[in-house]
């Protein structure tokens, strides 16, 4: 009778504090690494400046540009559909920022929740919409991987079972917010190790981008 | 023992007047989310009832949940029938103690075999017969057996329904609930710690005009008081969703009322019926009075997490082992990063440049 709550109980706890420290270790150990060694020396004669471009890729990169757009437009809506969702309902959720507070000592004021259940959905369509698109399109299925379909899952998993939480739409509630934790946990140990650094690697690599061309002398 | 009086002899005997019974079946009826044309068949089955024959066995518990039942509403219909139903045998409430009252507990199995209700309060400790024990029988023995020709098991309370307080962590005594024990009847979960009078009074009522139990959830609670969450229906939840919440007991969103979640409120995993019922006679309840739900009709309610720290708070203290972590990460980063200057160095220093002569001359 007490197994759901045994499993979310589990979840809150050793399996957390797993999930943290490999979470923490990993980013930490993989950020010095991609830091210090840094880009391979270019001898070639330097026709202009690094540090002014790679600034202004930073945002050109941040912005679609439209040729990308007129040939992939799903690749850039749903793209832009999914992080803004996610980062609205990971980031400004209360109870997401009081996990924060208590793991990580810093907190921020949240949104209402029917926003955070707006952006939930968001997420979802446009991880949907960008699943549909990488089974559909022949470009996409060749340069897939196995980690690609790995990190989608990892990403889609804690917000449908958030969702699902959030509704109460399976029971008992304890199952529900166990199988939400658990995929955030999964995500937390996977994610030194996968692409998902990118989430803090992006603008650091969109500067090194912005920088090599520079120097290049050419337009990025 | 069973008299043959049925429950509306005894009411009016007790002076309870028609209209205050009707008034009781009315509530009794919405309670239960039956609909109001339903009333006077209850009020018909409750006038005929019978006095069941109740044996309410306590093990290890702390009387909160008898004490719930009895200070309910007093003098109240709700008390009245649960004088009626009365008990049988009762450590806390029967006069009778020692022999006498076993006997009393012997003759009423025996006179009702099959017919009468088995109350739980307590949890039941299988670590050491010898932690709780009744006239000298353990605990474990005393229900199974009295179990064995129940009509029906009522656990009344957390820890009969789910282990409760003695089943906390580190759980020295290796309490168990009734559901733990007794697998082959049914058993009603009356959770709570203490459970609301009127929800004991509910299906007692539930099982004197229907003669069957309600309709039970997962955790064999009856649905129509444990179908809704505290947070699904706490008045105070229109400030949850506006984002507006208490810091502290005493701020000034504490003084508008705004919601409780930061402040440890476990209603969002907590299924019961205080937000709708509410006790001391629909006065108030925790939330009202402004104090979070601890979750008490939950199992486990004690070791997930502490009362005070937000429901999505992990149950350790994490700051250190994130902090132990960072360290760690720090340290073979800083180690990781040194071999890569070291090598991108040794790169460097071996670097030789090549003119264009150099070119051609190794062509
Ligand atoms: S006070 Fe508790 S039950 Fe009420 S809305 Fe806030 S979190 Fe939910
Ligand atoms: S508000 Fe919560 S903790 Fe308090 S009595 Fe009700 S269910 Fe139990």
């Amino acid at each position: 009778m007490n197994e759901p709550m045994d499993f979310l109980i589990w979840t809150k706890g050793t399996a957390f504090n797993i999930a943290v420290t490999i979470f923490v270790i990993g980013v930490i150990l993989r950020l010095f690494e991609v830091i210090s060694l840094g880009r391979k020396q270019n001898l070639a004669e330097a026709r202009g400046t690094e540090f002014g471009p790679g600034m202004k890729t930073i945002l050109t990169r941040s912005i679609p540009d439209l040729g990308t757009f007129r040939r992939q437009p799903l690749t850039v809506v749903t793209g832009y559909m999914f992080h803004i969702g996610l980062f609205i309902s990971l980031f400004l959720f209360v109870p997401h920022i009081e996990l924060f507070r208590a793991t990580f000592g810093i907190s921020w004021p949240g949104l209402p929740t029917p926003i955070v259940d707006a952006a939930a959905v968001l997420a979802i369509v446009g991880l949907l919409a960008g699943l549909w698109h990488r089974i559909m399109n022949p470009v996409m299925q060749k340069i897939t991987t196995w980690e690609d379909w790995l990190v989608w899952a990892l990403t889609f998993l804690p917000i449908l079972t958030g969702y699902l939480a959030y509704h109460r739409l399976v029971n008992p509630y304890p199952v529900i917010l166990g199988l939400h934790i658990l995929s955030v946990e999964a995500l937390m140990i996977a994610f030194p190790f996968t692409k998902l650094m990118h989430t803090f690697t992006v603008f650091l690599s969109r500067w090194y981008n912005g920088a090599m061309n520079g120097r290049r002398g050419v337009e990025s | 023992m069973a008299d043959k009086s049925t429950l509306g002899d005894s009411l009016r005997r007790h002076g309870v007047s028609r209209r205050g019974f009707l008034k009781f079946c009315t509530a009794t009826a919405s309670l239960m989310a039956l609909p109001p044309t339903m009333v006077p068949a209850i009020a018909q089955a409750l006038e005929k009832a019978r006095r069941p024959s109740v044996i309410w066995l306590s093990f290890q518990e702390c009387t909160g949940c008898t004490e719930s039942l009895t200070r309910s509403h007093s003098p109240s219909v709700e008390s009245l029938i649960f004088d009626h139903i009365s008990l049988d045998y009762h450590h806390t409430l029967q006069a009778a103690a020692g022999d006498a009252a076993e006997a009393a507990r012997e003759a009423a199995m025996h006179e009702n075999k099959g017919k009468y209700i088995l109350v739980v309060d307590g949890s039941i400790p299988l670590g050491d017969p010898g932690y709780s024990t009744i006239a000298g029988i353990s605990n474990l023995q005393m229900l199974e057996e009295t179990a064995k020709d129940a009509a029906a098991i009522i656990a009344v309370g957390t820890c009969a329904a789910f282990g409760g307080l003695p089943q906390a962590n580190p759980n020295p005594t290796g309490a168990v609930s009734v559901a733990d024990i007794i697998t082959d009847k049914p058993i009603i979960n009356v959770s709570g710690c203490p459970p609301i009078p009127t929800v004991i009074t509910g299906v007692l009522a539930h099982f004197l005009t229907f003669g069957s139990i309600p309709e039970l959830d997962q955790y064999n609670r009856p649905k129509v008081f444990y179908g809704q969450s505290i947070h699904d229906r706490c008045y105070r939840r229109p400030f949850y969703d506006k984002g507006l919440f208490a810091e502290t007991f005493d701020d000034e969103g504490a003084k508008a009322g705004w919601c409780l979640y930061k402040l440890g409120c476990k209603g969002p995993m907590t299924y019961n019926a205080c937000a709708t019922t509410k006790w001391n006679q629909g006065t108030s309840w925790p939330v009202e009075s402004g104090h979070g739900c601890l979750g008490c009709s939950e199992p486990r309610f004690w070791d997930a997490g502490g009362f005070y720290n937000a429901l999505s708070v992990p149950i350790s203290d994490n700051s250190q082992t994130v902090a132990f972590a960072g360290a760690a990460g720090l340290a073979l980063g800083a180690a990781a990063a040194g071999i890569n200057f070291k090598e991108k160095d040794a790169a460097q220093k071996a670097h030789e440049t090549v003119t264009i002569d150099d070119l051609e001359k190794s062509s």
